[in-house]
């Protein structure tokens, strides 16, 4: 083994100038010496300015009674309710609206990426301009236009009562199924007849359906493993592989069929009766805005990655597989989609973290996300500036913590392994 | 026999027939048509949604457009003179609140009289980039810095500034333009001075304040220099930063404030709270979009480096900005920076709002140069190495030029974000002009109700410049490749 540099030397001051060892360890003490210090000016100022304006730190407030409502909750809620609770409420809410918007902007900017790519010379001009339009104006901007739009274009729910004559102010859209009014956004609910109740696990109240379905589907990708694993050593003896995805779909499809059979769960369409809307659910438009806006947004990003995901993958690489004999399908899922999601996937997944940091725009809309019930009415109730900020901030970045582990995991699983 | 051969004329062509035109069906629009709209019943029926698309979007927007007023005092004179031009119910578009309020959308509430300063401002900048934008191409240069010469000379001769004061920034455009065209690298020395000039300008004050903050940087320059010369390299560094700060705190104002008293050279000041619109989104976004660029290529340099305490330190950083969202971290500015700072501080909005704009583009742009430095072939590294260069001089002359020419895309869209960005600033109470200038002037009597025209103004704007940097980020590409292809 090479000594180590410096080594069987004296230590000499100018060893720290000269000496490529010592200066690295010199230039990491001080470095860390001046980020010390600065950290510790400043918590000392935040003690004494605590101290003098007679504050503490400490997040007893959390447990105590919240004292305000919120219109748009996932669980049980009420303004006796905790502001832990409220937190949660708020913390549940952006989740919502972040994985409902990464749904419908992925199958958006998959759309238009595709089109973008498309030999119609119309339909691809039309997607770059709405992927242009949107990537370069501020995602405020849109909120603003489409609460715009909700509040001001939108008919009043009353508008959708039909006359006599036969006609009507508005009509529903989707086959009668969705009705956009300037105060909500009318939509079917789903509900369950023989609704079972709560169950208990592990000390939280879940609603018994919710374990089935989550069982049932659990159940069918186990059995959706063996399967395929049998199927693999069948293709490795016999060099033949069995046809299973008939058997795959089923696995997946009957026990939610079947359950949702027992159950009777159906949707019901939204009716209107007297001035408003009944039977469907009634979503706040703040909710369906920042859904539409984000959802369009990130959309147009996502559009691009796609695009330049499938570029990425050479001609060569399919030229290849159709001498190798393959069919397009085969080519298409084994050879193309694998190369181009290597590209997607890590850029896809830093669009999604954008979206859910751009859910704190809600603060537009008034939708209560984390922002405006923790770091909105509980920090002003409260007055717990300090306390409120670092939980909300320590929230988002541990949901974005955990996406990006997540992320880097998968990364390390589809790299391309090299020599 | 031979006499019906002797008969017969031997026919031989001697000219050629022009040749025939192609079928319609294969040639020109028609071919067109065929294989970019009509080629399968998919593509005829993705025509079919794209026209329907086109259409409903046009038929909806266009009576809007074509029956926009530019003229009136109110929404209601608007209305009024619509439904008299075409007719009762018919809408159109009132973009005469852009023209009667278009001095508060560009500058907000920044006092009428020293308009001409922040458009000054505005034109000095572009021959502040000019000489590092444009340094290649001579006929572009010339065509940015014409424009943008005459186009803030016009507004501040429209917007009534003082003589004295036109005669100075039009000597100052000559000035410049000749010390780029004979001494491009002196010009530079310009786009150094720009940003304290910009800051004088803008918030007025004691010219001696910024002079004073420029001597720190001049200090530190120096001492650092002193230090290379003496071959103690870093610890010259360390003691020039140091310097600057003991200048900076203790004796810096004092020598300003007497600087002042012996020659009194001083604009009016402005509040900072007196900034809106376009000018608020174009300072804080400016500045944001200058200083994230050296901040994010040290860190990215230190996420990379092999001294594991910088290293953690970048990362914990990074990390912890690309986590959380932007609105939070104004919030912090707002309302917790006065608790991190020693009791009586308080410092102004902007710079609070500029910091926190800075810290956060900073950290997506070492990410973007990140991946800039790892998307290098090792040999550069070796090479540099092999070479006997040291760390600085590597990442000055061989690393850096080439990482940065690789995430040219990600750096710009960087810089788009960041601009973009600079609209949140209305959560915090500052005026931007897409939502707080806009309401504020909604909540007139006159134009209350004016939703759409504000929007479509700002949006076009917005559009025009991130699309105007996005295509000068091809260009720059384009300029800078070196493969041969």
């Amino acid at each position: 083994m090479a000594p180590a540099p410096g080594a069987g030397q004296p230590f000499r001051l100018s060893m720290l100038i000269h000496d490529r060892h010592y200066r690295a360890l010199l230039i990491q003490a001080l470095v860390f010496i001046l980020v010390m210090s600065v950290a510790s000016w400043l918590v000392n100022n935040t003690v004494q300015n605590l101290a003098r304006m007679g504050k503490t730190f400490d997040f007893g407030f959390l447990t105590n009674r919240s004292g305000y409502d919120i219109p748009f909750s996932l669980i049980p809620y009420d303004s006796n309710s905790t502001h832990l609770r409220a937190a949660m409420v708020g913390l549940l809410n952006t989740l919502l609206v972040s994985a409902l918007g990464c749904l419908f902007a992925t199958i958006l900017g998959v759309f238009a990426g595709v089109l973008r790519l498309s030999r119609n010379w119309l339909v691809a001009r039309l997607m770059t301009v709405y992927v242009e339009i949107f990537r370069n104006v501020p995602l405020l901007l849109w909120i603003l236009v489409i609460l715009a739009l909700f509040t001001e274009v939108m008919p009043a729910p009353r508008d959708y009562r039909v006359a006599e004559d036969g006609t009507a102010g508005a009509e529903m859209i989707l086959f009668g199924g969705i009705a956009p009014t300037n105060r909500y956004t009318a939509v079917p609910a789903i509900v369950a007849e023989h609704d079972p109740g709560p169950v208990t696990v592990l000390g939280l109240q879940i609603d018994a359906m919710v374990v089935a379905f989550a069982l049932a589907l659990l159940a069918a990708w186990m059995i959706h493993l063996w399967l395929r694993a049998w199927a693999q050593e069948r293709q490795d003896s016999t060099g033949r592989r069995p046809t299973t995805w008939w058997i795959s779909v089923l696995l997946y499809l009957l026990p939610i069929l079947g359950l949702m059979q027992l159950f009777g769960i159906h949707l019901v369409a939204p009716e209107l009766r007297g001035f408003n809307f009944a039977g469907g659910m009634n979503l706040d438009n703040g909710f369906v805005v920042l859904l539409l806006a984000l959802s369009l947004y990130t959309g147009a990003f996502i559009a691009e990655i796609v695009r330049a995901g499938i570029l990425a993958v050479s001609r060569g690489q399919t030229e290849a597989a159709a001498a190798l004999g393959l069919r397009p399908r085969p080519i298409m899922a084994l050879v193309v989609l694998p190369q181009a999601l290597r590209v997607i996937i890590p850029p896809l997944i830093s669009q999604f973290l954008n979206l859910t940091k751009n859910s704190s725009l809600a603060i537009a809309v008034g939708y209560p996300d984390l922002r405006a019930t923790l770091g909105g009415t509980t920090l002003n109730q409260t007055g717990r500036e300090m306390e409120s900020m670092i939980l909300m901030m320590g929230i988002y970045l541990a949901i974005s913590l955990i996406v990006s582990a997540v992320m880097n995991l998968y990364n390390s699983r589809v790299r391309l392994k090299e020599r | 026999m031979s006499e019906v051969h002797a008969e017969t004329v031997p026919f031989v062509r001697d000219t050629m027939l022009p040749s025939a035109a192609p079928p319609a069906r294969q040639s020109g629009v028609v071919l067109w048509l065929r294989e970019n709209l009509f080629s399968g019943p998919l593509n005829i029926l993705l025509t079919l949604a794209g026209l329907a698309a086109v259409w409903g979007i046009v038929s909806h927007l266009w009576p809007w457009f074509a029956h926009a007023v530019w003229n009136a005092s109110s929404i209601g004179e608007c209305r009024q003179i619509i439904a008299e031009r075409h007719g009762e119910g018919t809408t159109g578009a009132c973009f005469a609140i852009i023209r009667e309020r278009w001095n508060q959308f560009i500058f907000g509430f920044y006092p009428a009289e020293h308009y001409w300063r922040p458009t000054a401002v505005f034109g000095l900048m572009m021959f502040a980039v000019a000489p590092i934008l444009f340094s290649e191409s001579r006929r572009l240069r010339w065509t940015v810095l014409a424009v943008s010469a005459v186009t803030s000379f016009a507004a501040c001769v429209a917007l009534g500034a003082p003589d004295r004061v036109l005669l100075a920034v039009g000597a100052g455009f000559v000035a410049l333009a000749a010390l780029i065209e004979y001494a491009p690298r002196r010009a530079l020395a310009f786009s150094v001075l720009y940003p304290f000039l910009a800051v004088w300008m803008l918030w007025g004050g004691s010219i001696w304040s910024p002079i004073a903050v420029l001597a720190g940087f001049a200090l530190a320059l120096v001492v650092w220099r002193l230090g290379a010369r003496l071959g103690v390299g870093l610890l010259g560094l360390a003691l020039g930063v140091a310097a600057a700060v003991w200048w900076w705190a203790a004796l810096g104002p004092r020598v300003a404030a007497d600087l002042q008293g012996l020659m009194p050279l001083a604009l009016v000041p402005v509040e900072s709270r007196s900034f809106g619109g376009f000018l608020l989104a174009l300072t804080i976004g400016v500045s944001g979009i200058v200083m994230s660029l050296p901040l994010g290529i040290i860190l990215a340099l230190a996420r990379q480096s092999n001294l594991p305490v910088v290293r953690t330190l970048a990362v914990m950083f990074i990390e912890f900005i690309r986590g959380v969202p932007l609105i939070t971290l104004l919030f912090v500015a707002s309302i917790l920076l006065n608790y991190f700072l020693p009791p009586g501080t308080n410092f102004d909005i902007i710079l609070r709002v500029i910091i926190m704009v800075t810290l956060f583009a900073a950290a997506y742009m070492a990410e973007v140069i990140r991946g800039g430095l790892a998307a290098l072939p090792r040999g550069q590294y070796e090479g540099a190495d092999s070479l006997g260069l040291t760390y600085w001089q590597a990442q000055r002359l061989i690393i850096l030029p080439q990482a940065l020419k690789i995430s040219i895309p990600g750096i710009v869209g960087t810089f788009i974000g960041v601009f973009k960005d600079t609209t949140l600033v209305t959560f915090v109470g500052l005026f931007d002009p897409l939502k707080q200038m806009a309401d504020t002037i909604r909540a007139t009597f006159a134009w209350k109700g004016a939703y759409w025209e504000p929007y479509v103004f700002t949006g076009a704007i917005f559009f025009i410049l991130c699309f105007a940097m996005s295509r000068y980020a091809m260009y720059l590409e384009r300029r800078l490749k070196t493969d041969h292809r």
